[in-house]
Order: C-alpha cells, then sequence, then structure tokens
C-alpha cells in the first residue's frame, strides 16, 4: 500500500512538472507583451523596459521557467499583473467558494443520479425507465448556460424564491448546485442503470434471490455496493472537473469560484493566474483521481492496490 | 516670480455648483447602495489603477491637488486651495487646504505631495502613468531610477509644493488631477509595499472598509472629509463577479443601485424600449472616437487619395445603426465634447462614387486587397464585415483578421503588420479632457514607435512642431488661442486622412429610482462611470 502510494505520488509530481511546462510554454508563445500589458497605453519605451527587467521577462525562456519552478516549490506562484495581488492569495480567497459548490453539487448528482439509475435499472425497459432514461439524456446534452439561465429565470427571476445569483447563505447555493446536479445525475444515473443492470445478473445476486430474501435486501444489501464501483471512480473525476472550475455556472450565477477567476485571467491574459489556476486544477484532477483508486479497495475487497 | 492666483476656475465651478442646481447643494442623506461588476476589482493604488472599473474609485478613496467640477471637463482646485503659475509657465505654485486628513487620522502636507509624485515616478512602482509627469524636472533621473526622486518638486513648506518644469506644459493642471497624482501617506504606502492597492488609505470622501477578494469591497463615508456636505452616502458596496445580464435583472428587481458594466448589448434595444426604466437610463457624452487606421507607411495607404477614398467609402450611419444607436457618427479625430473640436468641419462624407474616383486617379480603377484587423469580440467583427462591405463596393477586397485584442495591438505597434484596424474595443478615450491627450501617442511621431499606439504610423514633423508649439502656451490668456491651435492641427491631420473617425460612443448609465443626483454626475465625463461622492438616494 505505502510503495503503491509513494509510486502515485511521484507520477502526480511528474504529471504536474508536464502540466507546468507545457503551460509556460504555451503561455509564454501567446504574442502579448506582459510589460506592455502593465505599463499601459500611456506608457514611455523606457518604463516598459524597466517593467520587463523587473518581472525577468527579457531572460531565455529557460532561465523564465526555472525561476518560476523554483518559486512554486517555496510555495509562490507569483504576482498577478494585472490584478496586482499574489496568485496564491486570489487562488485561496476562492477555494472555499468552490469547494462548498463541488461538495454541493456532487452530492446533488449523488442523490438524483443513483436514485434515478437503481429505478430504472429496478424497472428494467419498462415505461418508467424509458422515461428516465430520456430526462437523463437530456441532462447529459443540455448545456449548463440554458440551464442556469432557465432556473435563475423561473426560480430568482419570477419565482423569486431565490436571488439571482451571489454568494453567502444557503439560498445562494440552491441554483448552482441545482445546475451542476441535475447536469451531472444525467451521467451517474446512466452509469448507475447500467452498472446495477450487469450486477443484477450475476450468479450471487440469483443465489441470493433463491434463498428467499427480499428483493429490497438483495438491492441494497448485495447488489448496490457492487455497482457502486464506477461511481466513485466518477466522483474522484468530478472533484478534479469541479475545483478546475466550473467557469459557465460560475459565471451565470456570481459564484467567486477558482472557474470565474480563471475565466476572467484568460480574457485578460493575466499569465501567472492561468498558470495557477491550471497547476491548481491538474492538482485537484491527480488528488481526486487518486482518492477514488484508494477508496476502491474498501469498497470492493477484491481490488489490490500493486 | 510674479504670481498669479488662478482661482476663477474653482470660482466658477462653486458659481455653476451652486447656481446651477440645487442637488450640489444637498448637504449628506445617509444611506447605502450596492453597485455591481463583472470583474474583480484589480487595484485601488492610484499610481497603479487604470481600467474603468477602479478609475472612479480611487477617485472617490483619494484627491488630487486638482479635480473637476461634478459632471463637466472644467478645472477646479480640490485639495489645492489656490496655485501660481510663474511668466514663463516654468513653475506652478499649489497653496495646499489645511487641516485635511488621511483615513488614517493624520494631516496631509506638502511633503505628502511630493512623495506621491516622487513614487509615481519611480521605476519600481510600476505605474502606467509615470510618462505624464515628463514635464517635470528631474523626471529623466528618477524615471531611471538613477535619483531618489523628482529634482523638480520641492515641499517649500508643510502646505506649499511647487513644482519646476523642464519645458512649459499647458495640460500640466490636468496631469495633477490624474489619479496617478492623487496624494498617498507615506507611512501606509511603506507599510503595504505592493500591496498598498489593497489597503487604500487617501483623503478621499468615502475609505475602504473591507475587501472581500472575488466577493465585494466595501467604502464608507469618510466623516472627517474636508469638502462640507459630502460624500451624501454612508455606504457604498461595490458586488463583483456579476454577469451585465444578471446585474440587470437584479437591478429591475431592486437588489443593485448601478450596474456598473452599463447595459448589455444584448438587452440595450429592449431596456431602451421598456418604458418603466426610461427614467432609470442616463446618457451622455464621453471622450472617445472610434476609429479605422490606415497604415501611412505601407502600400496602398501611403497614397492620400487612397485614403481620402477609403474614408469616403465608409457609411458610419449604418454602423452606428448595428452598435443600436450608442454612438454617433464621428468625422475628426476628437470627439465633439473634446476642446478644440471643430463643428464647422466637414471631413469626408459618404460618398462611394466620389471614392471610386479618386481610387482610380491614385492608380488602382480595380482595387486592390488588403487586410483589415478587428478584435474578436461582439459587435467588432459584425462592424468590420460592414467596413469590408463598403470597401467592396468600391472595389477593395479587405480580408478580415479577426484575433485577440492583444494581438490586434501588437500588431498595430509594428510598423508594416496591419493595413487597417478597426479600433473598436481599443479605441482612444482621452485622459484628461485636452486636446493634446488625443495627440501624441496616437498621431504624433512619438507614437509612431515598435509597440506605440500610433497605428496608422502617421508622422508629419511639420504638425508635430505645432503641437509642441500649442502645449507650450501655458498662460491662461492664452487658453483660447491655444485650443485654436490645436482645432486646426486635428482638421489638418485629417484633412491627410490618416484614420477614418468611424463613430464617438455614448455612455448610457443604468441605476435603480430611489438613487438621485445632478444627471451629468451618472455620465460624470472624468469620473467614469459614476461620480460617486455626490450621490444620494432620494426616498
Amino acid at each position: 500500500m505505502s510503495a503503491y502510494l509513494i509510486r502515485r505520488i511521484l507520477q502526480a509530481a511528474l504529471i504536474l512538472l508536464g502540466v507546468s511546462f507545457i503551460t509556460f510554454t504555451l503561455l509564454y508563445l501567446v504574442p502579448a507583451d506582459p510589460a506592455r500589458q502593465i505599463a499601459g497605453r500611456s506608457a514611455t519605451a523606457q518604463t516598459v523596459e524597466n517593467i520587463r527587467e523587473q518581472l525577468g521577462l527579457n531572460l531565455p525562456f529557460y532561465e523564465q521557467y526555472w525561476r518560476y519552478l523554483t518559486n512554486l516549490l517555496q510555495g509562490d506562484f507569483g504576482r498577478s499583473y494585472l490584478q496586482k495581488s499574489e496568485v496564491g492569495e486570489l487562488i485561496a480567497a476562492r477555494l472555499p467558494a468552490s469547494l462548498l459548490l463541488m461538495v454541493s453539487a456532487i452530492f446533488t448528482e449523488l442523490v438524483f443520479g443513483v436514485l434515478i439509475g437503481v429505478v430504472a435499472a429496478i424497472k428494467r425497459d419498462s415505461w418508467l425507465d424509458k422515461v428516465l432514461m430520456v430526462l437523463s439524456f437530456v441532462g447529459v446534452s443540455a448545456p449548463q448556460f440554458v440551464v442556469g439561465i432557465l432556473l435563475l429565470y423561473v426560480f430568482a427571476v419570477q419565482l423569486q424564491w431565490f436571488p439571482i445569483g451571489g454568494y453567502g447563505t444557503f439560498a445562494h447555493l440552491v441554483l448552482p448546485s441545482l445546475t451542476l446536479g441535475v447536469l451531472g445525475a444525467g451521467w451517474y444515473s446512466r452509469m448507475m442503470r447500467s452498472s446495477l443492470i450487469d450486477v443484477l445478473t450475476q450468479d450471487y445476486i440469483r443465489t441470493a434471490k433463491a434463498k428467499g430474501m427480499p428483493s429490497v435486501r438483495v438491492i441494497f444489501r448485495h447488489a448496490l455496493p457492487n455497482a457502486f464501483l464506477p461511481i466513485i471512480a466518477m466522483i474522484g473525476i468530478d472533484i478534479g472537473f469541479f475545483m478546475s472550475g466550473i467557469v459557465v455556472v460560475e459565471s451565470v450565477f456570481g459564484w467567486p469560484g477558482i472557474g470565474q477567476l480563471a475565466w476572467q485571467a484568460i480574457q485578460r491574459i493575466d499569465i501567472p493566474i492561468i498558470m495557477g489556476v491550471t497547476l491548481v486544477s491538474a492538482c485537484a484532477i491527480v488528488l481526486g483521481n487518486l482518492v477514488a483508486d484508494l477508496v476502491a479497495p474498501f469498497v470492493d475487497p477484491r481490488i489490490k492496490l500493486k | 516670480m510674479k504670481l498669479k492666483n488662478r482661482l476663477f476656475a474653482g470660482v466658477a465651478a462653486c458659481a455653476l455648483m451652486l447656481g446651477g442646481t440645487t442637488a450640489f447643494a444637498n448637504d449628506h442623506t445617509g444611506g447605502a447602495i450596492t453597485v455591481s461588476y463583472k470583474d474583480d476589482v484589480s487595484t485601488l493604488d492610484p499610481a497603479i489603477g487604470y481600467d474603468w472599473q477602479n478609475w472612479s474609485m480611487i477617485k472617490s478613496l483619494f484627491d488630487g491637488l486638482m479635480d473637476y467640477a461634478p459632471g463637466t471637463t472644467d478645472l477646479v482646485t480640490d485639495l489645492a486651495t489656490s496655485y501660481a503659475i510663474s511668466d514663463d509657465g516654468m513653475t506652478y505654485t499649489f497653496k495646499l487646504k489645511p487641516g485635511v486628513k488621511f483615513h488614517n487620522g493624520r494631516e496631509m502636507t506638502a511633503a505628502d505631495v511630493k512623495f506621491t509624485l516622487d513614487r509615481v515616478v519611480n521605476p519600481t512602482t510600476q505605474s502606467p502613468g509615470a510618462g505624464f509627469f515628463a514635464a517635470i524636472d528631474g523626471f529623466d533621473a528618477a524615471s531611471a531610477g538613477e535619483a531618489d526622486g523628482l529634482s523638480g518638486v520641492e515641499a517649500v513648506d508643510e502646505m506649499t509644493v511647487k513644482i519646476s518644469l523642464s519645458r512649459p506644459d499647458a495640460t500640466f493642471l490636468h496631469v495633477m488631477a490624474l489619479n496617478f497624482a492623487h496624494v498617498v501617506p507615506k507611512e501606509v504606502v511603506e507599510e503595504h509595499g505592493a500591496d498598498f492597492g489593497k489597503h487604500p488609505v487617501g483623503t478621499g470622501a468615502y475609505k475602504m472598509t473591507d475587501w472581500t477578494l472575488g466577493q465585494h469591497v466595501i467604502f464608507e463615508r469618510n466623516t472627517d472629509y474636508h469638502i462640507d456636505g459630502l460624500p451624501k452616502l454612508d455606504q457604498i458596496t461595490f458586488e463583483v463577479g456579476q454577469e451585465p445580464i444578471v446585474a440587470l435583472l437584479r437591478l429591475e428587481r431592486g437588489e443593485i443601485d448601478i450596474a456598473g458594466d452599463g447595459i448589455p448589448p444584448a438587452k440595450f434595444l429592449e431596456v431602451m424600449g421598456n418604458p418603466d426604466l426610461q427614467a432609470n437610463i442616463v446618457e451622455g457624452s464621453q471622450l472617445h472616437t472610434g476609429y479605422i487606421t490606415l497604415n501611412t507607411q505601407m502600400e496602398p495607404f501611403d497614397n492620400l487619395k487612397v485614403r481620402q477614398a477609403v474614408n469616403m467609402a465608409v457609411n458610419k450611419d449604418r454602423i452606428v445603426r448595428i452598435i443600436n444607436g450608442r454612438a454617433v457618427p464621428a468625422n475628426q479625430p476628437l470627439p465633439p465634447l473634446m476642446p478644440g473640436y471643430d463643428e464647422d468641419y466637414e471631413g469626408f462624407n459618404f460618398d462611394p462614387d466620389a471614392a471610386k474616383a479618386l481610387l482610380a486617379e491614385a492608380g488602382f480603377a480595380d482595387g486592390f486587397t488588403t487586410e483589415l484587423y478587428v478584435a474578436n469580440t461582439d459587435p467588432q467583427p459584425r462592424i468590420a464585415q460592414a467596413i469590408q462591405q463598403d470597401l467592396a463596393n468600391i472595389g477593395i477586397k479587405a480580408e478580415i483578421k479577426s484575433l485577440a485584442q492583444a494581438n490586434v495591438i501588437a500588431a498595430g505597434g509594428e510598423k508594416d503588420q496591419a493595413p487597417m484596424i478597426w479600433s473598436g474595443g481599443m479605441a482612444w478615450i482621452a485622459d484628461f479632457p485636452d486636446p493634446s491627450n488625443f495627440y501624441g501617442p496616437i498621431l504624433g511621431c512619438g507614437g509612431a514607435v515598435p509597440g506605440g499606439w500610433n497605428w496608422s504610423w502617421y508622422c508629419n514633423a511639420e504638425i508635430d512642431e505645432r503641437a509642441i508649439a500649442a502645449d507650450a502656451m501655458a498662460d491662461p490668456s492664452q487658453a483660447e488661442a491655444r485650443i485654436e491651435a490645436w482645432k486646426k492641427i486635428f482638421t489638418d491631420i485629417q484633412d491627410e486622412a490618416a484614420w477614418v473617425p468611424v463613430f464617438n460612443e455614448q455612455r448610457f448609465t443604468i441605476r435603480s429610482s430611489r438613487l438621485a443626483g445632478p444627471e451629468g454626475i451618472f455620465v460624470d465625463p472624468v469620473h467614469i462611470p459614476v461620480h460617486y461622492d455626490h450621490v444620494y438616494i432620494s426616498e
């Protein structure tokens, strides 16, 4: 187990190094001059040159990258060109909102997705199964922007049950979580259904049924835990996905998460923020997957970590 | 040195404030308002902040020696009680208002003014406004980091600042009204270093009491403010992260008071057509011109007749319609609000037949192929398509290069890269209301350098000399002659057709029904977008 963990952590470090190199290279190649951006349109050539020198932008690529990397290892993500703040501070300020939305959205996905998936699997090929699968298909295909605006319009503008965007109270959390949850539930329900159908055809389920065990107990005691494995892997992926920022939903609902920060930085080509957010996202994806892999053996003892 | 008091501007402004509208005479009324923005506030450091959003926020936190009468472009004194200009126009002496306190309770003195100016030109500050102070003696050494400060700025005594220039500069009082010259306290700047912009302390009408990154910034009334009766509100909350379309919905529901990013283009017609919202919309001019640059160093735009033909080919009325009438067609570089705008100048009228004839005269009877650079955000590509069609009508095939804004700016700064650029989204908006600010960087030889903003690469040495001579007319008695000189400079430039001036954008501010104040402060040409100090709640 510990050897496995060490190997995975080393792999993760390599992945992050690769991500940092690729992102740094791409941003280096963007034909925008950060010194000129900072200096503004009225700056003299000397001011631009001073800024370039102070930020080390006149150094060769490999020196700039090395500088970034060594600072990063000391926990320094650099300073935003346009927000004029430490990138670490900017990301840290938005982490709580992102985490809250992530937990809440995953919870919503799970509740709706598992419930729909189980019902559809049990009632396989019935009209209920078909209706639920059509609905889940709609959930999978509907753009977040459309669903977000729709929920906002109906529940916040027309019915006025919830605030129109913002952050701070439980009421603010409901609509963005629902938007993400409803859409994510589409994936979860389809996966849950096929996984459960697969498990329900296994011999041990037939045996349990033959022993006269009640159906509810068969499903919840024997089938569900075994059908749940792909869902756990999916949660791992979702953690990374949500932590890398849910740009559209965060923009629609004015949710102050990492996605919003990334979107603002991309629009203004604020390179240190883009780098910082990319690395934090990559970290979250790697960690999410690692956690999912570590949890799997507890759910299914047949899985051994090697 | 013979000193002349220059209080007339202040007196005139006071007369305007007292006589023009009773609203300005209202005392503090209290209450709190909410302003929403899409993007996070970048910085509130007056030496650094240089965008739409923080410009008037900084003006409410800090003060300069000079300011403008609310809602106008008229210079008035602010932290200065008076100023005097030497006969040769080379020395400005400011008397400071006594008893003005920073938000930390310390009294502001002349040493703070000197510290502020030294700081803004210091290269380690990385101020985008350092170049505005180039006329001050000792600028070169200070901005190169070779001197500790500006030798031309002297704190004569606690309440007197003397500034010596290396050349006469008629715009100098405007420069002293820029945010970059707003006075900061040394001890707070030194305490927070590069993070002063997150911990701003000034002498302004409001003080910042909370900044939660990504969520909001809160301003509260400065009870020690040096102007009686101001500010009128107790608190302003600037919420960030709200899409303009969501902000509009919240405004209609009464949750916010000002949509800082304005009316979203997609909703403009609907909002303007909604009778319930008419009273909430304020329209005003701004110091803006949108233009097409024609690169005078590249063929075939090095030919005057070709440039004139293009000027005649573009249907500006149609372009204004494309942006739902949010602008007025332009015929010269200066916007109508700018002193020096020539109302009698006709420019080049829309006449495709005459344009075709001119092209033929220039030797391009069959037209030619060229490129039109444009920023890739709506509505700019749609405007570029309209220009493309207009050019096609006279035989010019323009290929549209729709790129990210930073890339268009980079292309414009290369001498032989962009034959034509539609400036939309990047067009020039004056830093201060003086025609000089519309020349140097965008039409003068100084701006026609790699990385510069003179994208038509127009450089006329004779015009440059006239511009320098106009800016040397620093004596207020020459003000009228100076504006006349600038008027002629701009119409002469337009005769050479380095630009196609397309339109001057109008500003539309939407506010909640409970907000009141003279309309001018909601579309203030200098305190952009809103002069918060004078806003009050009517209920």
